[in-house]
């Protein structure tokens, strides 16, 4: 099939409807508007539905029922609407049902500015919502991902019946680029959910529910939530490695940062600095085993995470690296992105840091 | 890799142009990024984007330093101007902006965009012209991609489609006029 050029917002709706989605709920914020623009037009088209939901709170509650009856749903926002969303999150969480949340970020804290950000990894990775759960975190750094990831998603999420989020600043959403299309799937093609609750119709009685009131019940529940992560853990962390093998300084970002970055390197490597960089898929499980390889050798001195935030995934990192090497981080804020010699010099700078240390 | 940054007042056609020309790599096999500026814009308000064509994989989508700036109005000539690459090309819409870029290293094409625009039938049509002269001084696009992804855009305006055409062909004319 041949390439059309797609904005990342239509990329995400398109690998969300070719792997079934026929449930969209959300609430207008800039910079994500083309993804309920988009699905209010394809939804009806394929007998699914679309609800511009009266808040982000209403929204994420419909992502609830829909789901819990077994429909492929999805809702979508920016950094505060996702804020908005964490109770219903947690919620879907504890009664394991799987749907996909698209958090397309922006410059925060608060109501911040529309620019891109990621300043939202500590929410999406480390809970969000109250209690103890995780949800599977996926990060876009091009157009063709952003479908991919999507697509992806919504096995992931039924597969494991937790849900999945995708979290993608605002220079996906906006940017354009050639996308290659999934097939549509045809919906009788999606295993049935055995737990859905889609109609007595002489099944046994079937109840999703995050209230459970007795803590010998409730115990027993949180830790096959929790065997179900590890078991995320143990399968599906991803990540990208690029010219690692022999770097002195291995740099990491996530997303659009991530294509920076890698320019940033070549530019290093052409200046005779052996540089490399890995660029995690998946933000939790966090792909911890491609850090600590690289933490293992001799050749790597030094570590820098690059972030649109004050420093948030480089905690993971630190953690991956585990005390081994220096880890050092350079990140802009407020809807700033940084140039590609910003990176440089950053990298350099750390680098002869690390080596003094020495 | 060629970085392309085209700038102007919102209304004027530079996204559009942009997207024009990132079709046209695309249909042409290369591989294209389009990034337009993202902010509370609107007619009346600046606009820009960054086109990127390359042979490979694109890495940065970002046009921190344009190997060719468009520039529509004089606000954004001004402003991106000192941010092209040593070596680049810088387009300007010389029947509303000085083309004094103050500096040696780059080539700068002073167009009468506007002016051309009028003379083709509409005044919008100024993108057109810009792009015309992109084709004939890189050949980084087919003067054919451009104008069919014109003819697709305008399938259900045939007017608009020869106006628009009309104007790129008034600016492939200058760029020869100045051999």
């Amino acid at each position: 099939m041949s390439k059309i050029l797609l904005h990342g917002t239509e990329a995400i709706c398109e690998g969300a409807i070719r792997n079934g989605c026929r449930a969209f709920f959300g609430y207008p914020i800039t910079p994500q508007n083309e993804v309920p623009e988009y699905m209010s037009v394809k939804m009806p088209q394929l007998g699914g539905v679309f609800v511009q939901a009266e808040s982000e709170v209403a929204a994420i509650n419909m992502v609830y029922g829909a789901a819990g009856a077994g429909v492929r749903a999805m809702t979508s926002s920016s950094s505060p609407g996702v804020s908005l969303k964490q109770e219903g999150i947690s919620y879907i969480a504890c009664a394991r049902i799987p749907c996909v949340v698209v958090n397309i970020m922006r410059a925060g804290p608060g109501l911040g500015g529309i620019l891109p950000a990621q300043g939202d990894y500590f929410q999406a990775t480390k809970g969000g919502g109250h209690g103890d759960y995780h949800l599977i975190v996926l990060a876009p750094s091009s157009v063709q991902e952003a479908c991919d990831l999507t697509y992806a998603a919504f096995d992931l999420s039924d597969k494991y019946r937790v849900p999945c989020m995708i979290l993608a600043d605002g220079m996906i959403g906006q940017l354009m680029e050639p996308v290659e299309l999934p097939p549509l799937r045809p919906l009788s093609d999606i295993p049935e959910k055995k737990w859905a609750t889609s109609g007595h119709y002489g099944k046994e009685r079937r109840v999703l529910n995050s209230l459970i009131i007795k803590p010998e019940e409730l115990e027993p529940h949180v830790n096959e939530l929790q065997r179900t992560y590890d078991e995320i853990y143990a399968n599906e962390r991803k990540s990208v490695s690029y010219l690692t093998e022999d770097a002195e300084i291995v740099l990491t970002a996530y997303g659009t940062v991530a294509r920076i970055v890698k320019s940033a390197v070549n530019e290093l490597r052409r200046q005779g600095i052996k540089a490399g960089c890995i660029r995690p898929v998946t933000l939790y499980p966090f792909p911890d085993e491609a850090f600590a390889a690289c933490a293992a050798r001799d050749c790597t001195k030094a570590f820098l995470s690059v972030e649109l935030s004050l420093g948030q995934m480089v905690e993971d990192v630190r953690l991956a690296v585990n005390g081994k090497k220096p880890v050092y981080f350079y990140g802009r804020t407020g809807g700033n992105v940084p140039e590609e010699g910003e990176i440089v010099e950053a990298a350099k700078k750390f680098l002869q840091q690390a080596e003094e240390v020495k | 890799m060629v970085r392309i940054l085209l700038a102007g007042q919102g209304g004027q056609g530079v996204l559009s142009a942009g997207r024009f020309l990132a079709e046209s790599g695309l249909h042409e096999g290369k591989e294209v990024s389009y990034l337009p500026a993202y902010g509370p814009e609107m007619r009346g308000g600046t606009a820009n984007c960054s086109v990127i064509i390359s042979e490979e994989e694109i890495a940065s989508p970002l046009c921190n330093t344009p190997d060719v700036l468009i520039a529509l109005n004089a606000p954004s000539f001004h402003k991106f101007a000192p941010r092209v690459k040593s070596g680049g090309i810088i387009i300007v819409n010389g029947s509303i902006s000085d083309s004094y870029a103050g500096r040696q290293d780059v080539t700068v094409y002073d167009v009468p965009m506007a002016d051309l625009a009028i003379e083709a039938g509409d005044r919008r049509a100024a993108n057109m012209v810009a792009l015309a002269v992109l084709v004939c001084a890189t050949g980084l696009v087919k003067e054919r991609s451009i104008i069919n992804c014109l003819h697709e855009k305008f399938v259900s305006k045939p007017g608009i489609c020869e106006t628009n055409e009309r104007a790129f062909l008034a600016g492939k004319k200058f760029f020869e006029g100045l051999k």
